[in-house]
């Protein structure tokens, strides 16, 4: 009767793991009773007595900081580290790591403040039935921050993630680094980012930004592949408000400095924000359906209902007539894909350029375009970089890269000059080459000068590269080509017809094999598929090297 | 603009256009037109005819006319705007011409170009459709120079009737009876209040040289009739060029109701009964019928035969429209006469089997008439439906545009509708022309036949990209008043007093919406897990457990599990329903068997936040499915805030500004006006919804605007 009652209360807290309930603290356990154990032998009564503890340390585990701090937690209009997990994951599929580890500071009374697990939860669950390893930031604990144990339970699921081939996700609520804990901390971010490093390329890293992340603490979301975050319960910034203002006398909020709008429109810096937490955790689940498990995996396939071969009459008439008139590219890929179901990045920053992820007969693919409805689609510094770390996430993933081209050129002027436009544009030149994924282009309209090569073009490697019938693949536009070639010629406007007419259309690189085919638009999802199929088994080396050089 | 229009007809790869082209044609020359229809438009092929005809006109109208000329065997001649180089009229005819850019007072107006485009074709007659120059003396009398034939009445019999103070002098001459009002111009907004008040209100402002509802308003009082006046000329004045107004008096809950009538040069003409036309918005037809449920065989045949003598005694010929109000007592007065093809003339030809635009072109090539009065009878029932780009929860219908994103038409899968349009998946609904998307004919034996019918187009009609009004539509047709033909031009504002707010469901009907989203959410779910070259574990349970928000944000508890090829779905602990899963979520219409009944539903939209659109019964409805662990932790998410909007006017649709009446720092009183927005030739006035100082302008005279976009900030 004890002991089934101790199984009993075991399989109850195993329930209460499970289900995460930790509003559900039970306040006092009924075990044994001494009365009846006087014939039991020590060592049965040790067990049974572990057993107790256990049940009653993961019930401690469960509450983090503690009921008012989990009430502070909600207050703010976030959820607790388990709750978090608890949405990301599949039901049940949840298997902490490392639950009893605390840490090991003595000093200012540290000691007597432990609590288990310490201020970060870790382990490995499912996203629709696929492995993925998290962690995510207890706030209600030491505000989140990072000792040495917290390092260390991170690390831990890294390498594991690292040796099984499985994506980790990162949720980060942490005030920075524990500092009662001084250089052990900073050791301990160290840890985080070789790993980060080492991680890079061979598994997808995903940080979740969902609420402080400051100090030295923002370089692991850096280093990841992609980093989201929650719009006002969120920020991310080197030094916060009081050192800035203390340094340069700026008065600025966290959200100014460091909010979502200011890192998904103004820096770069994050990729994404969402409305709040649930709604990130639920679009997160999403996201991570289009990628691969590690570097060893080919990009996935998942059914689907869109036929490969639908003919898109509506791509026969976005491109309009005037060469100069905008049109939006989104609706040329939002036509084009499965479903018109496309998972944009970055979609506030450098607008003139369009990157996410989107599915072609099930396929995950990664599209890269030019928007010619934001300044006219040129490239300049911030879009060559985001398109750059867009195609070498995709290189290093094994998904194919498809370019939808319609540019100008380059942005001309001292403000992208002085910033290094050669420099920057230059990544984006490097990433097109370096990946050896299948890769498609269509060029819609304009494929213009140095950033016709840019662009995926054949030079580039290309596997298959067509062209609509409004490309112009030129040197530049006819106005400017005529001012050069017939500089100072009176019948300018009737030689810029006469340039028109011979290079304003696909045919001069069609002819020389630089586009493969001029394509109907409507016929282009039907194309792009079945050279899917036939690239799946592509095959290309870059030469051997310890690393390439990429200019940064 | 012009110099890429050149640049494309020059270059190459205008033969891909062409292969376009052809490879189009042969898919509607090539299928044979259904005219079955047309049982008393026999096509006799020995009969002389014009070599090539023009069409002065776009859109489906002109579509309309180029498959007669088709069946006929007459060349076509489209005419085009730029912006509509690539659509369905220029594929269908023969030849193409482009006449001017985009605005119509420089294509479809201007009437230069398309003197020079019948030249350079050599078009032996041409047909204007309805709207631009279809009612234009200055452009028939010109084509009679040329020695091109106008299919259409005369310059003589446009004059006469096309004016409105003219025809209605000559119809009082004729015995025919009229409303009473002055048969004069008015001259200022002083002399519209002294007319106004002679014939005592309500009164109707309406230009001269008007139709189609616009230049048209309808006056209560001294300070309406001064705003109708003002609003009605300018409008008046930049759609037809031609301001002149006139008042009569406005007879309350008239019907609608127009008599058909065709007529030859050589004075033979005929009716072609009546058409009910009541359903109408700000005096703009939505939903026609003919037959009309109240008009009897006497009534008819009196109303008929006034027509015809008014008719004679202008002497007209072709297709024409008497259009009467008539009251309770069946009595008719005249209203005008268009000389023209009507929008509605489908719904005559499905009645009489005649083929009103093969007709016109009969006579206008001096054919006689081959059918007499008494070959027309009234079989069975057709019902049009005005299928709009338009926004049916704004004032019945306020304008809006997009691309087609997807587009089918329930022609291929149902019996006894056709569809009149003139576009097709891809085609943009520009600001520049009317919002109309289609006319969506059903008929059958009977009324209630072509209305299921209806339901069942308008349900399976899928129309994705643009914003329209088959909300409003499948409403009305399901109607008890309709239904039992117990209309009046006043019916939406009777019906709808606050306007349409869409369909309310029932209890039960609200159940069948959740249980297809939760389908559609688990659907979803499942597919996720089915990626085919991962290692994914197997679900451990097949059942969710749902929450799912209505359209009125109430929280449903679902449960969901898939059995088999069904879904079984319980709602709030108590409603089971068993769900057929029968139908992908690519699928845009879902046809499901939902307990003992099937419904159709069309899937607009899924998030991967859970939200989901549905429209069901006509109308969208937007729904949120979430799990029960989002659902639990909901509570404590951020409340939203909530945009204060009665201190922004907002553009309610695209459109361009063509007024601002206000300044920076100007303090304004609610109801004043701010600015006035034009689209698709409406003027609709902005007001300010409450009192308070402009803060900030942010638009001037002559800017293009987005839907939603701020104009005018308050303090």
């Amino acid at each position: 009767m004890i002991i089934s009652q101790v199984i009993r209360n075991t399989l109850r807290s195993k329930y209460l793991a499970y289900t995460g309930l930790n509003s559900m603290k039970l306040s006092s356990v009924f075990i044994y009773n001494r009365n009846y154990t006087q014939g039991l032998s020590p060592s049965v009564i040790n067990s049974l007595k572990v057993k107790n503890d256990l049940k009653e340390k993961r019930d401690n585990a469960f509450m983090g900081g503690g009921q008012k701090r989990i009430e502070q937690q909600h207050k703010k209009g976030k959820l607790t580290a388990r709750e978090r997990i608890k949405l990301l994951l599949d039901e049940q599929s949840f298997v902490e790591y490392d639950a009893f580890m605390e840490h090991r500071c003595t000093d200012f009374g540290m000691n007597k403040e432990k609590y288990l697990g310490d201020s970060v939860v870790t382990g490995r669950g499912l996203i629709n039935g696929r492995t993925v390893f998290i962690f995510s930031q207890d706030f209600t604990v030491f505000g989140g921050s990072l000792s040495s144990v917290h390092a260390k339970k991170i690390c831990k699921i890294m390498d594991q993630a690292m040796v099984v081939g499985a994506p980790v996700i990162g949720l980060n609520d942490s005030g920075g680094a524990r500092i009662q804990e001084g250089v052990e901390s900073l050791a301990g971010y160290a840890d985080i980012f070789q790993r980060n490093v080492m991680a890079s390329g061979v598994i997808p890293q995903i940080s979740l930004i969902m609420g402080p992340c400051a100090g030295g603490a923002v370089y692991s979301p850096a280093l990841t592949d992609f980093t989201f975050m929650v719009n006002d319960t969120s920020y991310l910034f080197i030094t916060g408000p009081d050192v800035v203002k203390s340094v340069t006398g700026e008065n600025v909020t966290q959200q100014e400095l460091g909010g979502a709008k200011v890192h998904t429109q103004q820096s770069g810096v994050a990729h994404l924000a969402f409305e709040n937490d649930i709604d990130a955790l639920i679009r997160l689940r999403s996201f991570i359906n289009f990628l691969p498990q590690s570097n060893r995996d080919e990009a996935p396939i998942r059914t689907s209902d869109d036929p490969a071969d639908r003919i898109v009459l509506s791509l026969d008439q976005l491109v309009p007539l005037d060469n100069s008139a905008a049109y939006d590219m989104k609706e040329i890929i939002l036509a084009t894909v499965d479903e018109r179901d496309f998972f944009e990045i970055m979609s506030d920053y450098a607008k003139n350029m369009i990157v996410g992820f989107a599915r072609m007969n099930g396929r995950t693919v990664g599209i890269v375009a030019n928007q010619p409805k934001v300044a006219a689609g040129c490239l300049d510094i911030n879009s060559s970089v985001k398109g750059a770390r867009f195609v070498r996430f995709c290189d290093a993933f094994n998904i194919p890269i498809i370019t939808f081209v319609d540019v100008p050129g380059f942005l001309p002027g001292t403000a992208q000059e002085y910033h290094g436009i050669i420099r920057h544009g230059a990544k984006l030149l490097y990433a097109f080459a370096e990946a050896t994924v299948p890769k498609i282009t269509i060029i819609t309209r304009k494929a213009y000068g140095g950033a016709y090569d840019v662009m995926s073009s054949k030079h580039l490697r290309g596997d298959c590269n067509y062209a609509w019938p409004t490309a112009e693949v030129a040197v530049m536009g006819a106005q400017g080509a005529v001012k050069i070639i017939f500089k100072g010629n009176k019948d300018i406007n009737e030689k810029e017809a006469e340039y028109i007419e011979k290079f304003a259309n696909p045919f001069p690189a069609a002819s020389r094999g630089f586009v493969d085919d001029v394509i109907e638009p409507k016929m282009t999802r039907k194309i792009i598929c079945q050279d899917l199929d036939l690239l799946s088994t592509k095959k290309l080396k870059n030469p051997k090297k310890k690393h390439d050089n990429m200019p940064l | 603009m012009q110099a890429n229009i050149f640049r494309v007809l020059l270059n190459a790869k205008n033969s891909y256009l062409l292969g376009n082209l052809a490879r189009y044609q042969s898919t509607v020359a090539g299928v044979p037109i259904d005219r079955s229809i047309y049982f008393l438009s026999k096509i006799d092929k020995d009969e002389p005819k014009f070599n090539k005809v023009l069409i002065a006109n776009r859109g489906e109208i002109a579509c309309r006319v180029i498959k007669s000329c088709k069946a006929m065997g007459i060349k076509s001649v489209a005419v085009h705007s730029d912006v509509d180089y690539n659509s369905l009229h220029v594929k269908m005819a023969d030849e193409a011409i482009c006449i001017g850019p985009a605005p119509s007072i420089k294509s479809y107006l201007n009437i230069d170009a398309i003197i020079e485009a019948i030249r350079q074709t050599k078009s032996e007659a041409v047909h204007p459709g309805y709207g631009f120059l279809s009612e234009n003396m200055e452009f028939a009398r010109r084509l009679a120079e040329m020695g091109v034939e106008f299919i259409g009445p005369s310059s003589k019999s446009i004059m006469a009737m096309g004016d409105k103070i003219m025809s209605k002098r000559i119809a009082k001459e004729a015995g025919v009876s009229i409303i009473p009002g002055f048969d004069g111009v008015i001259t200022s907004e002083e002399h519209c209040l002294q007319i106004a008040n002679q014939i005592t209100y309500p009164v109707m402002i309406k230009a001269s040289a008007g139709g189609g509802g616009k230049g048209m308003r309808i006056a209560w009082n001294d300070k309406e009739a001064i705003e109708g006046f003002r609003l009605s000329k300018s409008e008046a004045a930049s759609s037809f060029g031609d301001d002149r107004m006139l008042v009569e008096k406005f007879i309350d809950n008239p019907r609608h109701i127009e008599i058909q009538i065709l007529g030859d040069k050589h004075g033979n003409i005929v009716y072609l009964n009546e058409r009910e036309c009541s359903i109408q918005r700000r005096n703009q037809k939505v939903i026609e019928e003919a037959p009309s449920t109240f008009i009897d065989p006497e009534t008819r045949r009196k109303m008929g035969e006034e027509a015809i003598t008014l008719a004679r005694a202008v002497g007209y010929s072709s297709a024409g429209t008497c259009e009467f109000l008539v009251d309770s007592q069946r009595k008719f007065y005249f209203l005008e006469m268009n000389t023209r093809l009507q929008v509605e003339h489908p719904i005559s030809e499905c009645i009489t089997g005649v083929d009103i635009v093969q007709e016109m072109i009969r006579i206008a090539k001096g054919h006689k008439l081959k059918i007499s009065q008494d070959d027309i009878k009234v079989n069975g029932w057709a019902i049009e439906s005005r299928v709009y780009a338009e926004d049916p929860y704004k004032n019945f219908g306020l304008p809006s545009v997009g691309r087609l994103s997807s587009y089918k038409e329930p022609v291929r899968n149902i019996e006894n509708v056709r569809c009149d349009s003139g576009i097709e998946e891809g085609s943009e609904i520009s600001i520049y022309y009317d919002p109309m998307i289609c006319k969506l004919v059903t008929y059958g034996p009977d009324r209630q036949s072509a209305l299921d019918t209806m339901v069942q187009a308008l349900d399976n009609y899928v129309i994705r990209g643009v914003t329209n009004n088959i909300a409003l539509l499948r409403d009305i047709v399901t109607e008890e008043n309709f239904v039992k033909g117990d209309i009046t031009t006043k019916y939406l504002q009777k019906i709808y007093p606050d306007g349409f707010k869409g369909k309310s469901l029932t209890k039960e009907q609200t159940n069948n919406l959740l249980a297809i989203a939760a389908v559609v959410y688990s659907k979803e779910i499942l597919r996720s897990r089915t990626i085919k070259n991962s290692q994914v574990k197997s679900n451990p349970n097949s059942t969710f457990s749902l929450y799912i928000f209505d359209h009125s944000q109430v929280a449903h508890r679902c449960q969901i599990s898939k059995e088999g090829d069904k879904f079984v779905v319980t709602l709030d602990d108590v409603n089971s329903l068993t769900v057929s899963d029968s139908f992908s979520l690519f699928d845009e219409v879902i046809n499901a068997s939902l307990g003992d009944q099937n419904v159709t539903l069309q899937l607009i939209s899924k998030e991967v936040n859970g939200d989901i659109s549905l429209q069901y019964l006509g109308t969208k409805y937007k729904l949120r499915v979430m799990t029960e662990n989002s659902y639990d932790l909901l509570k404590y998410m951020p409340k939203k805030k909530q945009v204060d909007l009665s201190s922004v006017i907002i553009s309610p649709m695209p459109g361009i500004v063509k007024s601002v009446a206000v300044e920076v720092g100007q303090m304004i009183n609610e109801g004043g006006e701010i600015c006035t927005v034009e689209a698709m030739k409406m003027q609709n006035k902005l007001v300010a919804q409450r009192t308070g100082k402009v803060k900030k302008i942010n638009t001037k005279i002559g800017d293009q605007v987005d839907e939603g976009k701020v104009l005018v900030e308050l303090e």
